[in-house]
């Protein structure tokens, strides 16, 4: 994948901080269309905060967004989606009270004609995604807190991809999921990529970083340690960038 | 991403069970149901074997019942709001008496001088006047809630106290009395209430409705090809919906105005009275269809409209509400300010039922519009609630308290076994859910 063009995304000199602590401290990093870029590093290396100023869940406190080279203000979920960005965290953000369909239409429900929500739409569409995404789904009538974690996974992969995301970003998507259907996500990451889509991938397995991502951009400590080509480095360097916060010399 | 539910094998399944799944009824319904009945014909038995007879089974008493229940029954709407949030309502009862002190001077000392007393505009601007204010002292508890990230639990323990102390100081400890001649009829009595014809009226829209919602739920199930409910089911379900509805205008309409209203009416009507009496019907109190107006847009709101789905979700999961895009702290507001509006609301119906508006209406109010819905199944952990199973909680309340006045329990019996009842009623709603996961 070579960087041609202006990038989907790019986040400029960005810096966060909490309480004195700088977060993310001058991170730039950049996507482009058909692209998968790992964010790699430690547990509170500012991976997941530096993703949440591009879904809307912080404000940077300096630095620039700009999608497809034009900047834009992400001062909240809502523009973000607005932006054609979804985000499929960490922690799912599912709330588990209600059932599939409502979750995945959560902030953006089919509403009739009459003003009120059309749950048998809803349904009628979730039925539709999931045969496509997890066609062993079927309890669309129960909270989605009596689902398996795969279910659950499946529910919050389907409500990013079922509203046409142009950029899409994955908390460790496959964290708490089997064999099985990691290898279900990791086929669905192609495919998404095979559509044009620029995703961000947080990631701790290095092998998953090996194989589906284009680029990985390394966290240290809240400061990029940098971005590498994948194809261009092995495992072991992009180890030791994790660990000793150092750019391998060839790739530089 | 496999999913291992298994279909159950249908042969070890109990007709009863069998039933339920075909109906679609909500086990815990038929549970409070059943609870509500049990007392009833408890308390009615009590009486007819160990006092002085059985007197709760009377369509005078459950008409009274029913007027009783509504004040709490329209708080108790909005609390399941505020609960499934996981928030807390403790000033709702010091709402009611403030907004009904309001109600009352603005009946009796301003608006008579300014538009003549007895004028019909008089109790609509004072129910506007009141339900205004109830909103305007929930948004500003929701705002310090919300925006100022104050405990809710906090903010409306300190607005009991602060909303009863401007109740006592906007009359200066004093009842206002009477209240407006129209304004009275909102609270139920005689004339509060809509008559034989009336209520049959009000008995039949009630069964279309019911034929109507069960027509349209299976005609939008065949548009996207789900599940339909047998048609015995369906048939079922709304032969009980309609029976209980005309057994609901039977009953009202079985309890007749008090011969003394009868020829006051008689006289003012010029009507010669039979030396048997005339048997003029109450039919349903206004009160009390208010009460069911209010339970019906409030059910309407919290599973046909957006607002009502994502009081849900910020119950279920804040942190997945915000992220989806819903602004949490504003709907907090909105949630207050809809819980303010109904405590003015109640403040109508309570003080028009006692023609006055006194420092002590609504005292204890909230715990037992807090108890109501907490026994009609609204979960404080949040995300769980219904508004029938409030309005339900109502009547299971109330009953129990007419039950005991009644049979003669002392007012602190009474407290015991309504507070234990709480506690019970919340320990068997644990155990069910346990069961049910």
């Amino acid at each position: 994948m070579t960087n041609k063009g202006t990038p989907l995304v790019e986040m400029r000199d960005i810096s966060i901080s909490f309480g004195g602590i700088k977060a993310v401290d001058h991170v730039t990093i950049d996507l482009h269309p058909g692209e998968v870029v790992g964010l790699l590093g430690h547990n509170g290396a500012g991976k997941s905060t530096l993703i949440k100023c591009l879904s809307g869940a912080y404000q940077a406190d300096a630095g620039q967004i700009l999608i497809d080279g034009k900047p834009v203000t992400i001062g909240n979920p809502r523009d973000a989606r607005a932006q054609n960005i979804e985000t499929i965290y960490q922690t799912l953000a599912l709330a588990d009270n209600l059932d599939a369909a409502s979750n995945l239409f959560l902030g953006r429900e089919i509403i009739s004609p009459m003003g009120f929500v059309n749950d048998s739409k809803m349904e009628a569409e979730t039925r539709k995604i999931m045969q496509r995404l997890n066609p062993n789904f079927k309890k669309f009538n129960v909270p989605v807190s009596a689902l398996s974690g795969g279910q659950r996974q499946s529910v919050a992969i389907a409500r990013a991809v079922y509203f046409n995301a142009r950029i899409l970003i994955m908390d460790e998507p496959t964290a708490a999921l089997g064999p099985q259907e990691t290898e279900m996500v990791s086929e669905l990451i192609q495919e998404l990529k095979k559509q044009g889509l620029g995703i961000f991938l947080i990631e701790h397995d290095i092998h998953n970083v090996m194989k589906l991502c284009d680029r990985a951009s390394v966290m240290k400590n809240g400061q990029l340690v940098g971005t590498v080509d994948v194809d261009k480095v092995t495992d072991e360097d992009i180890l030791s960038m994790i660990i000793l916060g150092k750019k391998p010399e060839k790739a530089a | 991403m496999t999913d291992t539910s298994t279909p159950k094998t249908d042969q070890n399944v109990s007709l009863l069970n069998r039933f339920l799944r075909a109906t679609e009824i909500d086990t815990r319904l038929l549970g409070m149901v059943g609870a509500l009945l049990l007392i009833w014909f408890g308390f009615h038995f009590y009486g007819a074997i160990f006092g002085n007879g059985g007197f709760f089974l009377t369509p005078r008493n459950l008409w009274n019942l029913s007027v009783q229940t509504s004040s709490i029954g329209i708080m108790a709407t909005g609390m399941v709001l505020v609960i499934v949030t996981r928030n807390i309502d403790l000033s709702v009862g010091a709402v009611l008496g403030l907004t009904a002190m309001i109600m009352g001077l603005l009946q009796v000392n301003v608006l008579p001088p300014l538009i003549g007393l007895g004028n019909p505009f008089i109790w609509i601007i004072a129910v506007i006047v009141g339900m205004a204010a109830g909103a305007l002292i929930g948004v500003f508890q929701g705002w310090l809630i919300a925006y100022r990230g104050i405990p809710a639990f906090i903010v409306t323990l300190g607005g009991l106290l602060v909303w009863r102390g401007c109740a006592f100081l906007s009359a200066g400890g004093r009842t206002i009395s009477p209240v407006d001649e129209n304004f009275a009829l909102l609270g139920g009595g005689p004339y509060g209430a809509v008559g034989a014809t009336g209520s049959w009226i009000v008995g039949l829209l009630a069964c279309a409705g019911v034929i109507w919602m069960l027509h349209s739920g299976r005609k939008q199930r065949v548009m996207h090809d789900f599940k339909l409910r047998p048609m015995w089911a369906e048939a079922f379900l709304a032969v009980v919906g309609c029976g209980a509805i005309i057994g609901a205008v039977l009953l009202v309409n079985a309890y007749p105005w008090p011969r003394g209203i009868v020829n006051a009416y008689a006289k003012a009507n010029n009507i010669t009275v039979p030396p048997e009496g005339l048997f003029i019907s109450h039919g349903f109190a206004i009160p009390v269809l208010i009460l069911v107006a209010v339970g019906i847009c409030m059910t309407i709101l919290m599973t046909r409209t957006r607002f009502g789905r994502y009081v849900f979700a910020i119950g279920g999961n804040p942190e997945a509400a915000a992220l989806a895009g819903i602004n949490v702290k504003w709907m907090t507001l909105k949630i207050f300010a809809l819980m303010g509006m109904l405590a003015g609301l109640a403040g109508v119906v309570a003080s028009a039922r006692l023609n006055s508006a006194t420092n002590a209406l609504g005292v204890f109010d909230e715990l037992y519009v807090i108890a109501a819905a907490v026994i009609g199944g609204t979960s404080l952990a949040g995300g769980l609630g219904t508004i029938y199973g409030a309005i339900l909680g109502a009547l299971v309340m109330q009953s129990l308290q007419t039950g005991m006045v009644l049979i003669g329990f002392d007012t602190s019996v009474q407290q015991i076994v309504v507070g234990s009842v709480l506690v019970f009623a919340v320990y068997l709603d644990n155990l069910y859910r346990k069961k049910v996961k």
